[in-house]
């Protein structure tokens, strides 16, 4: 399977990522590389083989439901750009 | 054209953990902006998400609850999108692997049908903040509190056929995860939301096109909107245009559902197993503690509470419609209380009561002791229905036992046959007219009449009179 140039301008635009038109080429052909390679895994016979979530061999320790965390909201606000009102301001959000 | 209509529902759960599902800050409802939103919650580089033991606890006894698959693997997955509420880019859910797999509960319908309704699947994930539209020069306002609070979310089969059997079984849900003490159910604070995938069909036919209603905070809404999302769809249908598939918000002051965005590119989530995370494995001695004193359920106890305390249906299913109103029924019955009497005041009165101030069961200043004691004074005798319904104002409104306020006000009931000859002598005497009516009238008549003397003596012995022996003693006075 390999991408079309469209298909990596919708990609990029899930993600945010500011591609521009000359590299989409460029772009389109490495990703494609990548799935040639998901292909040929594809082509493993994986029966009976229990798909990986995670690389390491051990399951999620759990951590017991107690409030560990104070009230930092002065020293995290300190970095964002706009505040009031103890709220983070944003570009209008429009629904 | 006969539609029928196909309804799916997506309830959310905040579990009632007292963190967040993967950090130590609080999820108590109500605090300043942003003071219950930690590093991990922001977001910020560097940090872990740990799982909260107490929400995968809650997930478990869900999957109890309705007899669901439980999977003893689950993984956690990154659910992408862009919303300034959602610091990280993306939510952290499950995708693939759901810890709690197919279960159902069943609906009570109006007519006494029961019908089984498919649960397809629950996950854990976290909430995200809230945005505020509000007057910020153009700018909004973002609340991180809410975000990495722990929610389940339920999805349905489309197994619902009309807004009354979606409600039932959004009610359903609400009870359970009430019960079973993994969600308090808060509507209106979010606790509990349900959005609607509604389409309608040619009777049997292919599945229509559904649109997915949200905005949903209140059982009255939900069933409201769905009704009308309905008519918007046959009205397309049978005009010969075509239903789009999209999020629709429902308006309760104009009582209509529109049009919120296209979900065409925000359904392009691109999931993938979260790294930061790894998969969550149950043992047997996990899931046994974790449903260890679960409390009967709804359903079961109903049951028991007819059979066990001889009550009609609807008396049954209205006394455990919360574990809180029917832990207050038991005690109340076995403080002493006849089971019988007990579910008339319960459902009567003392509902009636809780209804005006607007309060519930746990904040009755009338405990189910206090109610047993009202009850026994009525089964023995001492004081009538009517006069119990004094007494119990009185302990509504200024507490103290009946046996109090019986003694008290002098309310207990006159039995003493002396007594209460001389009042019936009384209203006698000062009704000869009524008397002599009375004496001519036949047999069908006097029935009727005797109703007036009883309401005499009743007033005259301001309401303590036994009103069996009134009734007994009139009749004997008159006829003589």
């Amino acid at each position: 399977m390999s991408l079309e140039r469209s298909d990596v301008e919708k990609i990029a635009h899930l993600a945010r990522l500011a591609v521009s038109s000359d590299e989409l080429d460029s772009v389109a052909g490495d990703l494609s590389t990548i799935l040639q390679l998901m292909e040929q895994m594809n082509a493993v016979n994986t029966d009976g083989v229990i798909p990986m979530a995670h690389p390491l061999h051990m399951a999620q320790r759990l951590r017991p439901d107690e409030v560990s965390e104070i009230d930092e909201r002065d020293h995290f606000q300190s970095i964002a750009p706009a505040t009031e009102n103890g709220l983070y301001l944003v570009p209008r959000v429009i629904e | 054209m006969q539609w029928e209509t196909v309804i799916g529902l997506e309830i959310h759960a905040q579990l009632a953990t007292r963190s967040k599902i993967f950090s130590g800050a609080s999820t108590a409802f109500g605090a300043e902006p942003n003071t219950q939103a930690c590093a991990v919650d922001l977001g910020l580089p560097g940090v872990l998400p740990v799982l909260n033991r107490e929400a995968v606890v809650m997930a478990v006894r869900f999957s109890a609850a309705i007899n669901a698959d439980l999977e003893r693997r689950s993984v956690f997955a990154r659910k992408n999108y862009f919303y300034p509420d959602l610091p990280k880019g993306y939510q952290i859910s499950q995708f693939e692997l759901p810890i709690v797999g197919r279960g159902s509960v069943e609906i009570l319908l109006e007519d006494g049908e029961i019908r089984t309704i498919g649960v397809t699947r629950a996950h854990l994930e976290e909430d995200a903040g809230k945005s505020l539209h509000g007057d910020f020069h153009g700018l909004t306002g973002i609340d991180l509190n809410r975000a990495g609070t722990p929610l389940l979310e339920i999805v349905s089969e489309p197994d619902m056929r009309s807004a009354k059997e979606a409600v039932a079984y959004a009610r359903k849900i609400h009870q359970i995860v009430r019960y079973i003490g993994i969600c308090d159910g808060n509507m209106q604070e979010g606790s509990f939301r349900a959005d609607a995938n509604v389409s309608v069909r040619r009777s049997g036919g292919e599945l229509g096109t559904r649109a997915e209603l949200k905005n949903l905070n209140s059982f009255r809404f939900l069933e409201r909107a769905i009704n009308f999302e309905v008519e918007r769809q046959i009205d397309i249908l049978e005009s010969g245009g075509k239903v789009v598939q999209e999020t629709r918000l429902y308006d309760p002051e104009r009582d209509e559902t529109r049009s919120m965005r296209s979900k065409e590119e925000a359904n392009d989530y691109r999931y993938f197993p979260d790294p930061d995370l790894l998969p969550v494995e149950l043992d047997d001695a996990f899931i046994a503690a974790a449903i260890e004193g679960m409390p009967e359920l709804p359903d079961v106890r109903r049951v028991r509470f007819s059979e066990e305390y001889a009550l009609g249906n609807s008396d049954a299913a209205q006394l455990t419609a919360s574990r809180e109103l029917a832990d207050y029924y038991e005690a109340t019955v076995e403080e002493g209380g006849d089971p019988r009497l007990a579910a008339n005041w319960v459902t009567g009165e003392l509902a009636a009561a809780l209804n005006r101030e607007g309060s519930d069961i746990g904040q009755s200043p009338i405990t189910a002791s206090m109610l047993a004691g009202l009850l026994q004074r009525i089964s023995d005798n001492t004081i009538s229905g009517k006069i119990a319904k004094q007494v119990f104002d009185a302990m509504w409104s200024s507490g103290g036992s009946a046996d109090e306020i019986i003694e008290n006000q002098g309310l207990k009931q006159i039995t003493d046959s002396v007594a209460l000859e001389g009042i019936v002598d009384e209203v006698v005497n000062a009704n000869p007219s009524q008397v002599d009516a009375y004496r001519q009238a036949d047999e069908k008549k006097q029935i009727k009449m005797l109703g007036f003397f009883v309401g005499q003596v009743m007033q005259a012995s301001k309401g303590k009179a036994n009103p069996k022996q009134v009734n007994e003693l009139l009749r004997r006075k008159l006829t003589s």
